[in-house]
């Protein structure tokens, strides 16, 4: 088997806090094939988001940092390369879109402008070359009168648009990988589905690796091929999207899709009951510490949950779960 | 086309404001105690009742207030503002004569503290921890509690007489003789003390509220996608951080205008320098109507084309701002 395209291994990100130091992500470990999509699931808080800015290499500036662990993108360790290089892979060859299309576009140049810099950045496209690519790439995320409307500025945009736009930007210089951070978690359910059969459409045409960031359970069975289930800075269970929504092998996740009744495959099939996991992701001085962080919620919680950290357990497929009764459920 | 129309409202608006200073200025002069007819008098060693009289109607003081307005109103109008009694001069002439080394103070003053104080606010919001930090700070807290005399005063006696680094007073050297760049160099050193008076305060405003704005600014989430494009740190921060954080600071700076002005009064009362504000003060003291009545025209028409020109620059600025649906 060839090297994946990105492979990260036992990554710990570390945030500086008032009351000390929180690993926000703690031992993480997945890979990534050329043009395959994974989906990272879970509560707000659990380190999605900054796993992601640990791959951009965006990190809070003199707050977080990566600890240890590497990250392997192409063959190239993304953890120790210098500022330039990475600024080189940035919007060039890994891209990223933002949960805020309202906000995440700058004001005051007009979207044209703002998807012909990257183009004039990293392919060294000339000022009329890069503004008509942009024309371009605007009716690919089929934003109609494209012509005209490249000249518009963000606040002459509907939120949907906006979005449409930060894509054509992500992928503006067909980027390897499109990390999309809750990129419909804005937007209304009918733009939602617009935006995914988008990413889709593109996705099929270039062939790029989508990390797909969400706590839609139906957004994960729409997109991904593989998921990651995060909580608290750890990895709860990965695996097919397919085989853990079939049978999940960690409580957690077995209560994020209880929680959502409509992504069954027929009808016809038995639901889970629509359940609510009770209580809420421990706060980040209480992350790293060694026992299952998510004991305080479960129902199957026992005396070696409290005491020791959980090892993965590992199933057919690549499908691993780090819970002591993970074979139990 | 829509952008020109509104920028038409704002001129208009500007007229009628215009228009409005004057009634007001007049009727503010009008009530107050004492006119020209007491100074004059009081400089001939006093006068009885009837050469008061003689004067008040040579001068048309003795018509009733409206009919007064009506004509100081329709002579402006002809930009004829009346003639100076104390200098024997028209007002225009006198105003114009003056106008210039104002305009030199108050503009060199306004433009260069905008410009530094973005600069400081700036580099002190990327390291908000660092020297020039502090320094803004240290330098807000100066500038905005020392009272202009006081510190054109102390510069003074520091690079004038200790230091005889600047000229003391005034505004060129006559007996310099030579070309264009003689003269340019000689007013410019002439300009260096005063300015830095006047603009100190402007500075430590325009550098507090460039360098608040500027954080704000770099924790948003258009600076964090213009970074996950890969663009270097400079793009980053002089194109697309800077561009957002400058309208607050130039929305502040068109409502300082009437403050650069009448700081100017007292900066060129300290410095000598023949502009406007040492012809109000002397006029004020002098009970010379006209001369004052002029000079309070002129500023707010400076003060209101300040601000037309902020709105402009505005439009440059944010494309939000009017014009566009």
């Amino acid at each position: 088997m060839s090297e994946p395209l990105l492979k990260v291994q036992n990554l710990r990100i570390e945030l500086s806090l008032r009351d000390g130091i929180a690993p926000v992500i703690d031992d993480l470990s997945f890979e990534l094939g050329a043009g395959e999509s994974i989906s990272f699931v879970g509560e707000s808080g659990c380190g999605k988001s900054m796993t992601a800015l640990g791959i951009m290499g965006l990190l809070p500036e003199k707050v977080g940092r990566i600890a240890s662990g590497t990250i392997t993108f192409d063959g190239e360790e993304l953890t120790t390369v210098t500022q330039k290089r990475l600024r080189a892979i940035r919007g060039n060859e890994i891209s990223m879109i933002f949960q805020e299309p309202m906000t995440s576009l700058n004001p005051v140049y007009t979207v044209g402008e703002q998807i012909a810099e990257v183009l004039r950045a990293h392919q060294g496209l000339s000022k009329s070359a890069a503004w008509n690519c942009a024309i371009e790439l605007l009716d690919a995320v089929r934003i109609p009168n494209a012509r005209r409307r490249v000249s518009d500025y963000p606040f002459q945009m509907s939120g949907g648009q906006r979005q449409r736009v930060m894509i054509a930007i992500a992928l503006a210089c067909e980027p390897k990988i499109l990390i999309a951070d809750e990129p419909t978690t804005a937007l209304d359910v009918t733009v939602q589905a617009e935006i995914f059969d988008l990413l889709n459409e593109l996705k099929r045409q270039t062939g790029t690796a989508i990390i797909m960031i969400t706590h839609d359970m139906g957004a994960v069975a729409e997109m991904a091929e593989r998921m990651i289930v995060m909580y608290a800075g750890r990895n709860a269970e990965q695996g097919p999207v397919e085989q853990i929504i079939d049978h999940p092998r960690h409580p957690y996740t077995k209560g994020l899709i209880s929680c959502v009744p409509h992504i069954m495959a027929t009808l016809n099939d038995e639901r889970y009951e629509l359940t609510e996991i009770a209580g809420i992701v421990p706060p980040l001085r209480e992350f790293g510490q060694d026992r299952c962080l998510f004991a305080s919620r479960c129902n199957m919680v026992s005396q070696k949950c409290l005491d020791k950290r959980p090892p993965e357990a590992i199933f057919g497929d690549g499908q691993r779960a780090a819970c002591w009764h993970a074979g139990a459920i | 086309m829509a952008t020109l129309q509104s920028l038409l409202t704002r001129i208009v608006y500007a007229v009628i404001l215009l228009v409005a200073v004057l009634v007001l200025n007049f009727s503010m002069m009008h009530l107050a105690p004492g006119d020209v007819a007491d100074t004059i008098s009081q400089s001939m060693g006093g006068a009885d009742q009837e050469i008061l009289d003689q004067i008040r109607a040579d001068y048309g003081l003795d018509q009733p207030f409206l009919v007064q307005l009506g004509s100081y109103m329709g002579k402006v109008l002809r930009f004829d503002l009346g003639y100076s009694f104390f200098y024997n001069t028209p007002v225009t002439q006198l105003i114009l004569q003056r106008l210039p080394a104002t305009l030199l103070l108050v503009f060199t003053a306004q433009i260069l503290a905008l410009f530094i104080g973005v600069i400081l606010g700036v580099i002190s919001a990327r390291k908000p921890n660092g020297i020039a930090s502090h320094f803004v700070t240290i330098l807000a807290l100066f500038g905005y509690s020392a009272p202009v005399f006081w510190t054109g005063i102390l510069l003074l006696i520091g690079f004038s007489l200790n230091i005889q680094l600047f000229p003391v007073a005034g505004m060129r050297d006559v007996t310099i003789e030579g070309g264009f760049w003689v003269h340019f160099v000689d007013i410019a050193r002439h300009l260096v003390l005063p300015v830095v008076t006047l603009g100190s305060i402007f500075l430590a405003l325009y550098s507090r509220l460039a360098r608040a704005t500027m954080m704000e600014v770099l924790g948003s989430d258009y600076v964090r996608t213009a970074k996950a494009k890969g663009l270097s740190e400079r793009e980053v921060v002089y194109k697309h951080a800077l561009k957002n954080s400058l309208s607050p600071v130039i929305t502040l700076a068109g409502l300082q205008f009437s403050a650069v002005i009448s700081g100017a009064v007292l900066v060129e009362a300290v410095f000598s320098w023949p502009g406007l504000g040492t012809l109000a003060f002397q006029s004020i003291i002098a009970r010379d109507t006209p001369t004052i009545l002029g000079i309070l025209f002129f500023s707010a028409l400076v003060v209101i084309i300040g601000n037309l020109l902020t709105d402009i620059a505005l439009r440059f600025v944010d494309p939000r701002v009017g014009g566009k649906r």
